[in-house]
């Protein structure tokens, strides 16, 4: 469980990222932090690993105060996935997984073996543990880092817009095999995304954050699209327009469901519901769970 | 071409292979001066241009005063350090490690420098000490400029180093001072030709170095030919003639 105690991050030029944030981060659950730029939710996301620490407020890990914890130690203990893979290029893709637990003093042959395991994890061919990182797609660099990031089995995992790279074909199919991975796993993720269909799919609890670190909502998917805080947050998941506004037509043949440009969206089928997200939009996503 | 054939006649007399004054003796003095000092000027300018290059910090400082170094005339420092501490080899030393020192120094931190801040940012997010960034991370990425750095000082360095003949009886610069004084051109361009020699055979060992140290990952993810040829046929011009009766046929 990780707790922010109103806390705040004003960095040296006077901008204020973070104004007087509170809120629990449930464990075994996802966490999204969704907003625009500026909104300081990547602030946010590494004032949990101590890349930035609060100007003042304090975070919690499972009670204990961050702010006494090594910072070194701290991160060892954390998962960490961030943009552009953030891989170090000059050491192969294996090498690249067995780097955290190399670290935390585990025999190379046992870390590179633990990695391997790893790379099936994550759904990566094994044939690519001994290229670099540059040789692999972005698609395939952003699992090798989901697959460090897993590497020491932390408790928690921080994922910093980790698809924002990659095209939306690949998002959609690593979008599914981190709810797979989340399903298996259960770790505490804690997920950073400007994308509000994302926040939606992959968020227990979806964080929604407006300029200046202050929240605008706090709620599971359902909470916020059925009732949004304000004019600020029904407009950013566009609660009233496009496809998140659907309504029902008669056809003849029988009722479909029409979204608020008009265009077909889909059938309502009596009793369904879209897998344990139910109403996280993931059939307006049209992503295949498996 | 007379003086050069005259070098050349210099270069291949087995009289200038015995002795104090023999060719291969001062081949290896210069070459183990260039040596010494590239080591002392390295272990002033590697620590400084890392410490540099990793915090970011101080590099206006090291790029202005880098210059000054630089503007320093190499001839004239020696001169002062000569008269300063005498005649002999520690002179020399001194003068060709300042001269020495500030391209060491920017290949240092430029090394680290050019490399992409994401990647650090990751290995610090993952739990690397500094000291783990430093050694695993900024130096096996920032070798290949460090590289460069020490093969353009061992350039500068190799060609000054006769300006060590000016206070000592040491190395190639002693076949310059000595052709000048006694109007032998022939020594003079044969001890100059010797430097050349050398400051290329070194530019050659570097420029491997260089290629060499460069990561494997780092090379495979550069593209090999960008000028790939084209998959279809190119039209092939014929004879003008055949190319104007195309034309009017098309017509």
């Amino acid at each position: 469980m990780i707790e922010f105690h109103s806390v705040t991050k004003r960095f040296p030029d006077g901008t204020v990222a973070v104004d007087d944030f509170s809120l629990v981060l449930p464990s075994h659950k996802t966490t999204v932090f969704v907003g625009t730029s500026g909104s300081g939710k990547t602030t946010l996301l590494r004032m949990i690993n101590r890349m930035v620490d609060p100007t003042s407020g304090s975070i919690d890990i499972d009670g204990a105060d961050i702010g006494t914890l090594d910072p070194v130690k701290l991160r060892r203990s954390i998962g960490y996935v961030m943009q552009n893979s953030g891989l170090l290029p000059h050491r192969k893709v294996v090498d690249n997984v067995a780097t955290v637990p190399m670290l935390r003093g585990m025999s190379r042959k046992k870390a590179r073996d633990e990695a391997l395991q790893l790379l099936d994890t994550v759904g990566l061919d094994r044939s690519l543990a001994e290229r670099y990182p540059s040789q692999l797609s972005g698609g395939q660099q952003q699992r090798v880092g989901v697959a460090r990031g897993l590497a020491v089995n932390p408790n928690i995992l921080l994922m910093d817009e980790p698809f924002g790279a990659v095209d939306p074909i690949v998002r959609a199919e690593l979008q599914q095999e981190l709810l797979r991975l989340q399903h298996e796993l259960g770790k505490t993720v804690v997920f950073v995304t400007h994308d509000i269909d994302e926040a939606f799919l992959l968020g227990d609890q979806v964080v929604i954050l407006r300029t200046g670190g202050k929240v605008a909502q706090v709620g599971s998917p359902g909470e916020i699209l059925a009732n949004p805080a304000d004019d600020f947050v029904s407009t950013f998941v566009g609660a009233e327009r496009g496809k998140r506004s659907l309504h029902l037509e008669n056809h003849g043949a029988g009722d479909v469901l029409v979204d608020g440009d008009g265009r077909l969206a889909g059938v309502l089928v009596p009793g369904s519901k879209a897998g344990p997200l139910a109403g996280s939009g993931a059939s307006a996503q049209g992503g295949d769970p498996r | 071409m007379n003086f050069f054939a005259e070098a050349l006649q210099w270069l291949v007399d087995p009289a200038n292979y015995v002795g104090l004054n023999a060719i291969p003796l001062r081949l290896a003095q210069h070459l183990g001066f260039t040596v010494v000092t590239l080591v002392i000027a390295s272990a002033i300018a590697i620590p400084l241009g890392f410490l540099i290059g990793h915090t970011g910090r101080g590099r206006s400082v090291a790029v202005a005063s880098a210059g000054a170094f630089r503007a320093i005339p190499t001839l004239g420092l020696l001169t002062l350090v000569a008269l300063s501490i005498g005649i002999g080899l520690n002179a020399p030393y001194i003068a060709l490690t300042v001269l020495a020192v500030p391209p060491i120094l920017a290949g240092a931190y430029t090394g680290f420098e050019a490399i992409d801040r994401r990647t650090i940012d990751a290995a610090r997010a993952v739990g690397m000490s500094e000291v783990q960034i430093v050694r695993q991370v900024e130096v096996p990425l920032g070798l290949p400029l460090l590289i460069g750095g020490l093969r353009s000082a061992a350039l500068q360095v190799v060609a000054t180093a006769t300006l060590a003949a000016y206070v000592a009886d040491f190395g190639l610069g002693r076949y310059l001072f000595a052709g000048l004084k006694t109007r032998d051109y022939a020594e003079m361009l044969g001890g100059s030709i010797l430097v050349i020699l050398m400051a290329l055979a070194l530019e050659g060992l570097f420029a491997l170095t260089q290629r060499f140290v460069v990561p494997r990952g780092v090379l495979a993810g550069r593209p090999t030919d960008i000028r790939t040829r084209s998959s279809r046929p190119r039209p092939v011009m014929e004879s003008a003639i055949e190319e104007g009766q195309k034309n009017v046929h098309s017509k």
